[in-house]
């Protein structure tokens, strides 16, 4: 699978509560949910309604630490958010996007150089990651084996009903 | 090769001798926690297309987050919540006001040592303060275990710490496991097991030992614990709850790092705003100005911490620009709080009481700052607009500490104040 989009570029330790305050946990409405995406996240004010359908967010180390809330996937998702690509991921944030079908890529050397706005491509079976904007690419780390399976499914639910 | 404690309990759970960190296993858990979010398992347990839950006897749901009600939206999931809890025969469901989630399945003795425990809340590690296994998961996850019974878990690799000392007058396990978190990183445990051992943790109770494999999760651990001893057996005597199975690391198991702590040489600690790895001495950030003191929450909503601020409180009143407000655990912690006279205590210097729950920890309800105000709290996250406005701060410290700041008005070193 390859995807292309503009990058939204963000620094180290976005937690959940930066990616989908606790005041909206109760929010059901996909639209509404989308429009708090990373609201809380330092520079990104706009991001909620400026982000469009294929972007990227491109982040720092431990990226969505905190809680276990699985809305800090489903934000991004609904705004139309393409993948997240970070130098890390936290634990529980990673398990969420694996089990929600929702491509995200561990790239070590990522985004010291990437800025706002740089296009790029992300080969989420590969794990490489074009900058089109600089010519300049970084290979990360694709998902293998039962995480390969689930993310593939589409998330574990399909996953389940595939294999049930 | 000998096996840590996450390696030993693992193989046991998926039925062989032997598990490496980084091999994916397939487990079933002894327990499934959720608590307000069990209204979002439940819708996508229902597109999966399975009728029936896999074991009502093995899931527990208490509502704690959003307690009671603060809109329509929550009050529409906490019936849901309800409604399918009776449809499905699940007995193990505490209404409002019962408690926080992790506070309840430990003095219900839901989790007994050796327990894989999972939760849809992300300091799920608490449960290894009963030498369990817990760790965090979300809805979607849970939904599937509440389907299939089963999750799959890759093993982590482990921490060891190694803790000797005493504590000095005023410094407490909050104190410590801030210094660590601050130490080690709000990554440094990431996906990783955290083992706390050495002479220290036989002088730590059990309401210490949920602290500090609580706070783990905030360097990022998959599953804190501290393994059974007489503490751990002591502690289930007294329950009158027997069961559950010791798992011991070996002593030649492998370690991706060790650390060392002498909690002799502690001071109390803060973490300041906007990480709980942003760690201070207390004494370093003295005089700064507070708007709101919090003690409670499932980091230290316990007696011995309404106890302990209660203590340093005597004779004294919260500052008269300061709301101060205290959410006990538990509803048994707030009967005994009522029955040893520590909430009089507590009201007559001046605070709030708010009913056993959450509270203003997750941002939610019952205490929301304004824009620009300060807290400190004994909660377990101080991340951006945590509680409230985007440019409120967040400082998290000890019971001691809380009371100290709440009573002087700014952030106070509780040694000063005893």
């Amino acid at each position: 699978m390859k995807l292309k989009g503009r990058a939204w570029v963000t620094g180290d330790d976005i937690d959940t509560d930066q990616i989908y305050h606790g005041q909206y946990l109760p929010v059901t409405d996909p639209h509404e949910m989308a429009k708090h995406a990373m609201e809380y996240v330092p520079g990104m004010e706009n991001f909620p309604r400026e982000a469009r359908s294929g972007d990227v967010v491109v982040a720092g180390k431990n990226f969505g630490t905190g809680s276990s809330r699985e809305h800090a996937v489903l934000c991004l998702q609904y705004l139309g958010i393409s993948c997240v690509v970070a130098k890390s991921f936290s634990r529980i944030f990673f398990r969420n996007a694996v089990n929600l079908g929702f491509p995200v890529i561990e790239c070590p050397e990522i985004s010291d150089t990437m800025k706002t706005g740089d296009i790029v491509e992300v080969h989420v079976d590969s794990g490489k990651i074009i900058d089109l904007t600089t010519g300049e690419s970084f290979q990360g780390i694709p998902a293998s084996g039962l995480e390969k399976e689930i993310a593939g499914s589409g998330g574990l639910i399909e996953y389940l009903k595939k294999n049930a | 090769m000998g096996l840590t404690f996450a390696e030993k309990l693992l193989a046991f759970k998926a039925g062989t001798d032997f598990v490496q960190p980084g091999q994916i296993v397939e487990v079933s858990p002894d327990v499934a926690m959720s608590h307000d979010n069990a209204g979002l398992v439940i819708r996508q347990f229902r597109q999966i297309g399975v009728d029936r839950v896999w074991d009502p006897s093995k899931i527990v749901i208490p509502l704690d987050h959003r307690v009671p009600a603060e809109s329509t939206k929550t009050a529409n999931a906490h019936k849901s919540i309800r409604e399918f809890v009776k449809e499905q025969g699940i007995a193990s469901f505490y209404d409002v006001g019962e408690g926080v989630c992790h506070q309840v399945l430990v003095e219900k003795g839901h989790v007994l040592p050796g327990m894989l425990a999972l939760g849809t809340d992300s300091h799920t590690t608490s449960y290894g303060c009963v030498g369990a296994f817990g760790t965090g998961i979300g809805a979607t996850e849970m939904a599937a275990v509440w389907a299939t019974g089963k999750i799959w878990l890759r093993v982590p690799e482990s921490i060891r710490v190694h803790v000797h000392g005493s504590f000095p007058e005023m410094v407490f396990p909050k104190d410590f496991i801030l210094h660590l978190v601050g130490r080690l990183g709000a990554e440094g445990a990431n996906y990783c097991s955290v083992e706390f051992h050495g002479p220290a943790m036989a002088g730590i109770g059990i309401p210490g030992r949920f602290t500090i494999c609580n706070l783990s999760m905030e360097m990022g651990a998959k599953n804190a614990v501290v393994p059974v001893d007489r503490v751990t057996t002591a502690f289930f005597e007294g329950l009158k709850v027997t069961g559950g199975k010791a798992f011991h690391p070996d002593p030649d198991a492998a370690y991706v790092r060790e650390e060392t702590c002498n909690i002799s040489l502690m001071v109390p600690q803060v973490a300041c705003p906007h990480g709980v790895d942003n760690v201070k001495p207390v004494a370093e950030m003295e005089g700064t100005r507070i708007d709101q003191a919090v003690l409670g929450s499932c980091t230290n909503g316990r007696i011995e911490d309404l106890r302990e601020a209660a203590s340093v409180m005597a004779g004294r009143r919260v500052h008269p620009h300061v709301r101060m407000l205290v959410v006990p655990a538990s509803r048994t912690v707030l009967l005994e709080g009522i029955r040893t006279g520590v909430i009089t205590e507590l009201i007559e210097a001046g605070a709030v009481l708010v009913n056993p729950g959450c509270g203003p920890c997750l941002g939610a309800h019952e205490g929301i700052l304004a824009d620009g105000e300060i807290c400190i709290a004994s909660t377990n996250r101080n991340f951006k607009g945590r509680m409230g406005s985007p440019t409120s701060e967040v400082y998290l410290a000890s019971p001691a500490t809380v009371a100290a700041s709440a009573v002087a008005g700014k952030i106070t070193d509780p040694r000063r104040v005893k």
